[in-house]
C-alpha cells in the first residue's frame, strides 16, 4: 500500500510540476466547446438543447489529448520496464496511474465545466446532471483511454492510433453519458453509466497491465 | 539407429510450424475454392432465377442473399478473431498469430460489405440510404473497431510482439462488443426485430429459405478460403522478411 500511494503522489507530482499540461488540457476543453457555437450559430435554444452533447465530446476530446502522457514518458526513459519488475504488480502501478491520470486529467475539466455551460446556455437543472453525470462517467473514459495507450506504448507514433482505437470502445460512455442529462430514461442511464465505470476501472489495470507486458518482452 | 520422433506430434502442434502447415493446408486450397464457386453458382441461380420477389419489396428482396451472409461474417470474423487471439496468449500457437492478422481486413471487407449493402436495400425498401438505428450504428461501430485493428496491425514493426498487443485489444473489443451493441439498441430502436433465428422456427417461406442458406454457406465458404489463402500469404511475406533482414546483415558484415 506504501509503494501504491508513493507511486500515485510520483503521478500526481510529475503532472503538476511538468510544464501546465493539466492548464492546457482545460484550455483544450473549453475551447473546443467554445468553438462550436461558431459552427452552429449563436442561437441560444438550439445551443441549450446540444450542450450537453458538447460538453461529453469535449470532455471525450480532451481527455484522448492527455493520453499520451499516460505511459510514454516512463516508455522513453526505461521506468516502465523497472516498473514491470518491481514488488508492486503492474496492475497496481497502473491503476495508481490511472488515479492520478483522472485527478489532473478528467477533475479540472469537471471543475471548468460550469464555464462553458455558461457559454452553452445551459439551464441549472440540466447543469447539475451534467455536473454528475461526467463524475460517474469519466473514469470510464480514463480507463479505456489507459488501455488504449498500453497498447500503443511500444508504437513510435502510437499517440495517433490510441484514439481511432478507443474512440469505437467509448461509444457506450458517450451514448449512457448524454442520455443521462437528456434522455427520458435519465435515472436508468445513470445506472448504466455507473455500471460500466465501475467495470471499466475494475478490469482496464489488468487489461493494461498485460498489455504493456506483451509489448516488452 | 535413429528415433523417429515426429511421429508423436498432435496435428496440433505439428500445424503450430509455419512451413508444416503450408504443406498440410495447401491440398484443401484448391477444393475450398471448388466448393466455394459451386455454392455461389447455385446460390446466385435460386436467388435470381429461382425464388419469388417479395409482394411488398419487389425484386429488392434479392439483395437480402447478399446481405444477410455478409452481416453474418462481419460478426463471426471476429469471433475467428477472437479465437486466434486466446490460441496467441494462452498457447503461443504460432500460426494463431498469422489467423488473426489475415482475419482483420477480410473482417473489414465483409463488414464494410454488408453496410453497403445494407443501404442499397435501405434506399427502396426504407426510402434511405443511412438510418441510425440500433443494428447499423453497432455495424458501423465494429467496421470502426476492425479498421482499428488493421491499422495497428500495420503500426508495428515487429509483427511477433504485435500479435500478443493485438491479442489483448481484440479480446477487450470482444468483450466490448455486446455493451456497444446493447447501448446502441438502447439508444435507438428502429430495425426489424429477428426474422430468420427464432425460437418458433423461420418466419420466412421455404422458396425464400432455401438460396439465403445456400448463399450463407458460399460467403462462409468463401471466407475460409480467404482465410486460408491470405495465411499462406503472410507465411511468405514473413519468410520473404526473414531473407531480406538475413540478407541485409549479411551484406553489413
Amino acid at each position: 500500500m506504501t509503494a501504491f500511494r508513493a507511486m500515485l503522489r510520483r503521478e500526481l507530482r510529475l503532472a503538476l510540476r511538468g510544464g501546465g499540461d493539466v492548464l492546457t488540457l482545460v484550455l483544450f476543453f473549453v475551447i473546443v466547446g467554445a468553438i462550436v457555437p461558431f459552427a452552429v450559430g449563436p442561437d441560444r435554444a438550439l445551443l441549450a438543447r446540444i450542450a450537453p452533447g458538447i460538453v461529453w465530446i469535449s470532455a471525450f476530446l480532451a481527455m484522448l489529448l492527455g493520453l499520451d502522457r499516460l505511459f510514454r514518458p516512463d516508455h522513453e526513459d526505461g521506468s516502465l520496464i523497472l516498473l514491470r519488475h518491481a514488488h508492486l504488480p503492474l496492475s497496481a502501478t497502473i491503476a495508481a496511474k490511472l488515479i492520478a491520470h483522472w485527478l489532473v486529467a478528467a477533475l479540472p475539466l469537471i471543475v471548468a465545466s460550469p464555464f462553458l455551460a455558461m457559454l452553452l446556455a445551459m439551464d441549472e437543472p440540466t447543469f447539475w446532471r451534467m455536473l454528475v453525470s461526467l463524475l460517474v462517467g469519466t473514469p470510464a473514459l480514463a480507463a479505456f483511454g489507459a488501455v488504449g495507450a498500453a497498447v500503443t506504448v511500444a508504437i513510435r507514433r502510437g499517440g495517433l492510433i490510441a484514439p481511432i482505437l478507443i474512440a469505437p470502445l467509448s461509444i457506450p460512455v458517450l451514448i449512457f453519458g448524454t442520455g443521462s442529462i437528456t434522455a427520458p430514461q435519465s435515472a436508468a442511464a445513470m445506472l448504466f453509466l455507473a455500471a460500466l465505470s465501475l467495470m471499466a476501472v475494475a478490469l482496464a489495470p489488468f487489461a493494461a497491465a498485460l498489455a504493456i507486458s506483451s509489448a516488452e518482452d | 539407429m535413429s528415433i523417429d520422433t515426429t511421429s508423436k506430434q498432435s496435428w496440433w502442434s505439428r500445424i503450430a510450424h509455419p512451413g508444416q502447415f503450408v504443406i498440410w493446408t495447401k491440398p484443401l486450397l484448391w477444393p475450398l475454392t471448388i466448393l466455394t464457386a459451386l455454392l455461389f453458382v447455385g446460390g446466385l441461380y435460386f436467388a435470381f432465377f429461382n425464388s419469388p420477389a417479395d409482394y411488398q419489396m419487389g425484386d429488392t428482396v434479392r439483395i437480402m442473399y447478399v446481405h444477410v451472409p455478409n452481416a453474418w461474417l462481419s460478426q463471426f470474423v471476429y469471433g475467428v478473431m477472437a479465437v486466434s487471439a486466446l490460441g496467441t496468449l494462452v498457447w503461443r500457437h504460432p500460426m494463431a498469430d498469422v489467423s488473426m492478422k489475415a482475419a482483420a481486413p477480410l473482417g473489414a471487407l465483409f463488414t464494410a460489405l454488408a453496410l453497403f449493402t445494407g443501404s442499397l436495400w435501405g434506399r427502396p425498401t426504407w426510402g434511405t440510404f443511412w438510418e441510425w438505428d440500433g443494428r447499423m450504428t453497432s455495424t458501423l461501430v465494429l467496421l470502426f473497431i476492425y479498421l482499428g485493428i488493421v491499422a495497428l496491425w500495420r503500426a508495428f514493426d515487429d509483427q511477433l510482439r504485435a500479435a500478443r498487443v493485438i491479442a489483448v485489444f481484440t479480446l477487450i473489443g470482444a468483450v466490448n462488443i455486446p455493451i456497444i451493441k446493447f447501448s446502441v439498441d438502447w439508444w435507438s430502436t428502429l430495425h426489424q426485430p429477428a426474422s430468420v433465428f427464432r425460437a418458433d422456427g423461420p418466419k420466412m417461406p421455404g422458396s425464400i429459405l432455401t438460396p439465403l442458406f445456400v448463399m450463407f454457406f458460399a460467403f462462409t465458404f468463401l471466407f475460409l478460403t480467404l482465410q486460408l489463402k491470405a495465411m499462406h500469404t503472410e507465411v511468405k511475406r514473413r519468410r520473404v522478411m526473414t531473407l531480406q533482414r538475413r540478407a541485409a546483415q549479411g551484406e553489413s558484415a
